[in-house]
């Protein structure tokens, strides 16, 4: 059995703001007003194996926190089905809402409790206690133990994210649902993270997870990358990064605001962004050579110019395929 | 009260020994740097490292404990109004009016540092220009994606011409494409003798600022060049660098 299963998901909540799309899907096919054609054809569609952790990838607006809402009965699509742990997000909802745990993207526990009341009361409303699944939240809950008398809004953020694991996981779900756990996150306890939902997974939890943070794809067993409420990619990280098209070379030149306009003129650069200390460039002319760009370069006037042929990352083929 | 205190002609940033307080608990503890006009200054560290805290009193938010500073000639402690009317300041959360239009946001932003109408409308247009924004002149700011917003977020931080601008993760959530847009128009302001004083989670985005201080516990413990952190710690980025660093730590504060 799939740990989720979403079939042509479909939800638009129009901003009244502005009127314009907010969701998941793509309202240019799901709202044919034409009786004729099927409605529902512009939804989104993905599968989790049990087990796996499965990362929702791409950038705020996208669609990330509505598709987690459906998944965890909060709010209703307007088309499509979707199923977790087997059960309807509608038809079932009571079942699934046992079943999961829900960290949202915004500290969600109670300010005023402690510690330790926080982790309890969640443990009570799911009907267990702290000792029935402490193993399972050890590791985590051990590293705040020691601040167990303290009321949760004067945690520090490290901590809080640290408590809202512990009281998502203390009833034991079946699928863990992270909406954006490390953003706004330091890289150092941004791994650190990664490392606890590793252990997760490794006691059978499958995760759904989502982040704007395109270097942590590569902890996820799979990935759909997201935009506009779209999916533009789903599959393995390493599947996702051999289907690059184009060479990607890595650029250096001691002027690099220059190397980026002059790299960008360049008639054989499909297009030309700036990475860290480099620039990549995906080239679209079989002829060309990294020589010959070199060679290209320095008559520009640059110094020290290096060349070198790169694996793309997540980040390159997240920007090639949002460009079409 | 609004003399300028002698600073040299090239630094508009200089913090000597400052320190803060909050109880027994030193958030800020004796850091001192001096950043140079134009210049693009990274100031990074872990959660809780103490960056806003330094960062509000750079800005004239927060007094010092102990220590001084001086930001675009003006004490950080006895003129702190004359402070913030040299500086700019933008971050992730916030940033403008929602239910303002565009024009209306930078008319109010250019109105509250004392800007004139007349100037106001001329560099308006000239930046709608720039921005490519003229469609969206009209449009109320809720109504833009993300990553418009904060390009525009950015333009009305610099809108007065400030000497200094304080960028507070200014590119977190936003996607790839516009990440580096935006650090386009850094580059452009900075070429223009504003200087950047900014904060960010995305390592490669270090890589960008002609300096990088690394905050632990409350202390600088490390500020050169990218390159010269890289060959110093010998390390390949600066994500290796950050990461050797911040491990460093004992505070479990954030």
């Amino acid at each position: 059995m799939l740990a989720i299963e979403v079939k042509n998901l479909y939800k638009n909540y129009y901003s009244t703001k502005s009127g314009n799309f907010a969701g998941i899907g793509r309202p240019d096919l799901t709202e044919d007003t034409n009786p004729n054609s099927p409605l529902g054809v512009g939804g989104i569609s993905f599968q989790v194996n049990r087990g796996e952790i499965f990362g929702i990838i791409g950038p705020d607006g996208a669609g990330k926190t509505t598709l987690f809402r459906i998944l965890t009965t909060l709010i209703l699509a307007n088309s499509g089905t979707a199923s977790v742990d087997g059960y309807d997000v509608v038809k079932d909802y009571k079942e699934i809402r046992k079943r999961v745990g829900y960290m949202p993207g915004r500290f969600s526990l109670y300010q005023d409790l402690t510690v330790e009341e926080n982790l309890n009361f969640f443990a009570t409303v799911f009907n267990t206690t702290i000792e029935e699944n402490y193993e399972l939240v050890k590791d985590i809950y051990q590293q705040i133990e020691p601040f167990k008398k303290r009321r949760a809004g004067k945690l520090s953020g490290g901590m809080k994210q640290k408590l809202a694991l512990s009281c998502a996981l203390i009833h034991k779900p079946s699928v863990l649902f992270l909406d954006e756990p490390t953003t706004g996150v330091d890289p150092v306890s941004r791994k650190e993270f990664w490392g606890m939902l590793k252990k997760l997974k490794d006691q059978g939890i499958t995760i759904l997870v989502s982040t704007p943070y395109m270097d942590e794809a590569s902890l996820c067993d799979r990935i759909a990358l997201i935009q506009n409420g779209q999916f533009l990619k789903i599959d393995t990280p390493k599947n996702i990064i051999s289907q690059y098209k184009n060479k990607l070379w890595a650029v250096q030149s001691d002027t690099m605001y220059k190397l980026l306009t002059d790299l960008r003129a360049n008639e054989s650069t499909k297009n030309c962004f700036a990475f860290g200390d480099k620039h990549h460039v995906s080239i679209d002319n079989e002829d060309i050579t990294m020589e010959n760009l070199k060679e290209i370069i320095e008559k520009l006037g640059h110094k020290n110019v290096s060349v070198r042929e790169i694996e793309p990352t997540i980040e390159d083929c997240f920007m090639q395929l949002s460009q079409g | 009260m609004d003399n300028k205190i002698q600073q040299s002609t090239n630094i508009v940033i200089t913090a000597e020994n400052l320190t803060k307080r909050f109880g027994h608990f030193t958030a800020v503890d004796n850091i001192s740097f001096e950043v140079k006009r134009g210049e693009i200054f990274g100031f990074l560290g872990a959660n809780g490292a103490g960056k806003t805290t330094a960062m509000r009193m750079l800005c004239g938010l927060s007094i010092p404990t102990s220590g001084n500073g001086i930001v675009a000639g003006y004490d950080i402690e006895n003129q702190t109004e004359l402070v913030k009317k040299s500086i700019g300041y933008m971050s992730q959360k916030f940033s403008l009016y929602d239910d303002l239009k565009v024009w209306e946001n930078i008319e109010l932003f250019g109105g509250i540092y004392g800007m004139k109408d007349k100037e106001i409308k001329e560099k308006t247009d000239e930046l709608m220009k720039v921005l490519n924004f003229e469609n969206e002149r009209d449009k109320r700011v809720g109504s833009l994606p993300l990553g418009f917003k904060q390009k525009l977020a950015f333009s009305v931080s610099i809108f007065h011409n400030p000497q200094v601008v304080f960028l507070d993760e200014p590119t977190g959530g936003v996607d790839p494409i516009t990440r580096r847009q935006f650090w386009e128009l850094i580059y452009d302001a900075s070429s223009k003798g504003i200087t950047v004083f900014v904060t960010t989670h995305y390592m490669d985005e270090a890589e960008y600022c002609n300096r990088v201080s690394i905050m632990v516990d409350g202390r600088i413990e490390a500020l050169d060049s990218p390159k010269n952190l890289k060959n110093q710690f010998n390390a390949t980025s600066m994500d290796e660098v950050f990461q050797q660093l911040a491990r460093k730590s004992t505070r479990k504060a954030d």
